[in-house]
């Protein structure tokens, strides 16, 4: 394993912005794995941190294949991490908007360019992510559609579901959806957390990227199948939205089953406790994305389902 | 007449309100009436158009009789935001500015958005006003995406601002208000003005002329017009960017909106542990300093200076 600071920014007031990088085996520069962008993206350093954990353990054995370089960035915003913040915390700009980046432009375009300088140019690009939307999902692989994803390759980290995304003009300045204007083949890995540490999909995640580089020839890994993915649209994904603002309390979770006129959550009136509003599933299918804050707001999605689609 | 545009429950005894003034002339409303849409407050942390919306609707209201047509003015797009001196709405992670058109299904702020649009949809003209941020001062201009340059400059030649500026297509700017109102055939212009979190009273004053000043060339106004300035018009390539390289605080040299000589020094970015000059800012052209920053503490990357190649305003 080496060790690499691969972008330094200084500060006016705090020690060196560094973005430190971990390279594993050595030649062709196969796989670039990307953790937090977002200072509280807790969950994807930690999936990082045991990710580099097993990577040594299977350099020291020499289970990395020959002519492959894999290259683990764990957090690509520390002094966000650091002080509580999920942005930069100067301008409250998101670096995971900002790429390509731009090293003459602003200084998050700049963190972007430094660490995309780095991560560019690789054959598969694996980052850990989390949504916009607070919530839960079933742990998934997510890509853009672009024209160069490939849900076959996706289907290789054996988790349960494939989800495509036709990009949105705001995801057109992620990292995903610029690795894939350049050639890489790149994958969005959302376990069920963000700002917690979730060892079970921790460890899910981490299996899933093993089993991914012991399938495309990168380690020498034993592990089980995994799953035979379900390859999902997300506009086909049948949105429940609360119909009033209050006190929340999901019933149902990602992963479960649910059939037309299930209840899958309350709204209650936060003064009374009385239920407000059932939530109750207009149809049939797997619970996918289920909202998880105590307190929401009317409009809020609640749940994404699956639907079970009879023929 | 003041109505709700759209309204929806926050989880405590609250609803947020979006509203709207309706001003309409003496004798009512009339089917085929024009309409001129005015709106700002979509970063809650721009404030210059919450005076503008004041003196616009302070002056029709003191000469109705010369209102020919209906004016809708949105002080407060995100109101959650104006409250809590958040430029995006709270608790929600994307810039407002970024999910038009928006969506009927949800979550409340792409909901939102999307009774936003349909309320105006159907406008002869709308104009947005941002106030740049908390970081940056701008003389008033009106940004225009280049495709829209053939319908949209002459509105913004109205508009009694300094500057117009045509700037190249972005796929992420076409999530925008101004974008989406566009594509939906309302000619819709940006206007950027002072800098965020605070008014600057003589620009707000020029943007409520030029406001007039566009009613009465779309025939809502029959009253007397104020005399317009003839802005300055450019194109991306004229524009130059000073951006910091080192860190340290930003002292200007210069004030904003003078005209600069080739290798004039602006500002220098300023060491205060060890009391040395870390960086200092020299014009790259012959030019108008259109943009200058206000705040002082910058990284490498921050921007410090705008300058129109050229231009003698």
């Amino acid at each position: 394993m080496i060790r690499d600071i691969l972008y330094t920014l200084d500060s006016p007031y705090r020690a060196p912005l560094e973005i430190t990088g971990f390279r594993f085996g050595k030649g062709e520069k196969t796989v670039a794995i990307v953790g937090a962008i977002r200072g509280n993206e807790v969950q994807q350093l930690y999936i990082c941190s045991q990710l580099i954990s097993k990577l040594r353990a299977l350099e020291a054995k020499g289970a990395i294949t020959s002519d492959n370089e894999i290259l683990v960035v764990p957090s690509a915003c520390p002094y966000s991490m650091n002080i509580g913040k999920r942005f930069w915390a100067v301008d409250n700009t998101d670096i995971n908007r900002m790429f390509p980046g731009y090293d003459r432009g602003e200084t998050t375009q700049r963190i972007a360019d430094g660490l995309f300088q780095h991560v560019r140019g690789y054959s598969y690009g694996i980052q850990f992510a989390s949504f916009y939307m607070p919530g839960d999902f079933i742990p998934h692989v997510r890509m853009m559609e672009t024209g160069f994803q490939s849900t076959s390759l996706a289907n290789l980290f054996g988790l349960p579901y494939v989800l495509v995304r036709h990009p949105r003009p705001y995801d057109t300045t992620t990292l995903n959806y610029n690795w894939q204007m350049n050639q890489t083949n790149a994958f969005s890995v959302y376990t069920n957390q963000t700002d917690r540490i979730d060892e079970v999909s921790a460890k899910q995640a981490v299996d899933a990227v093993l089993r991914f580089l012991s399938r495309i020839g990168v380690v020498r890994y034993h592990c089980h199948n995994g799953f035979l993915a379900s390859v999902i649209d997300e506009d086909q994904l049948y949105s429940i939205t609360a119909p009033d603002g209050g006190i929340y309390r999901g019933i149902c979770h990602p992963g479960d089953e649910v059939t037309r006129g299930d209840l899958l959550g309350e709204i209650l009136d936060p003064y009374t406790g009385d239920v407000r509003a059932p939530v109750v599933s207009p149809t049939e299918g797997i619970v996918f994305f289920g909202y998880a804050q105590p307190l929401v707001m009317e409009h809020a999605i609640l749940y994404r389902i699956i639907r079970r689609l009879h023929g | 007449m003041v109505k709700t545009v759209v309204s929806t429950a926050l989880p405590i005894g609250e609803r947020v309100v979006i509203q709207k003034n309706r001003i309409t002339p003496e004798g009512g409303e009339r089917p085929g009436m024009k309409r001129l849409c005015l709106c700002t407050g979509t970063h809650g942390d721009e404030l210059e158009g919450q005076y503008v919306c004041y003196l616009l609707a302070d002056r029709i209201q003191k000469n109705l009789r010369c209102l020919k047509g209906v004016v809708d003015i949105y002080p407060a797009l995100n109101p959650l935001g104006i409250d809590t001196i958040t430029r995006g709405i709270p608790m929600f992670d994307l810039d407002m500015n970024r999910i038009f058109p928006g969506n009927n299904v949800g979550p409340m702020a792409e909901f939102v958005a999307g009774r936003i649009i349909e309320d105006i949809k159907g406008a002869d003209c709308c104009v947005d006003v941002h106030a740049s941020n908390v970081f940056l001062r701008e003389v008033p201009q009106v940004r225009i995406n280049e495709k829209t340059e053939q319908t949209l400059v002459p509105l913004a030649r109205r508009l009694n601002v300094d500057y117009i500026w045509v700037h190249a297509n972005a796929t992420v700017l076409e999530s925008t208000l101004a974008y989406s109102l566009n594509d939906a055939g309302v000619p819709t212009l940006v206007v950027e003005m002072g800098i965020g979190l605070r008014l600057t009273p003589a620009y707000c004053e020029q943007l409520a002329d030029g406001l007039i000043a566009l009613m009465a060339e779309l025939g809502l106004w029959d009253g007397e017009v104020p005399a317009v300035k003839k802005p300055v018009e450019s194109r991306d390539g004229e524009v130059h960017y000073c951006n910091a390289e080192q860190p340290g605080i930003f002292v200007p040299a210069v004030a904003h909106g003078c005209q600069l000589r080739k290798g004039q020094h602006i500002g220098d970015v300023l060491s205060p542990l060890t009391g040395r000059v870390a960086e200092s800012i020299l014009s790259p052209c012959d030019g108008w300093l259109f943009t200058l920053r206000e705040y002082p503490v910058c990284y490498a990357g921050s921007l410090l200076a705008r300058v129109l190649g050229g231009a003698d305003a």
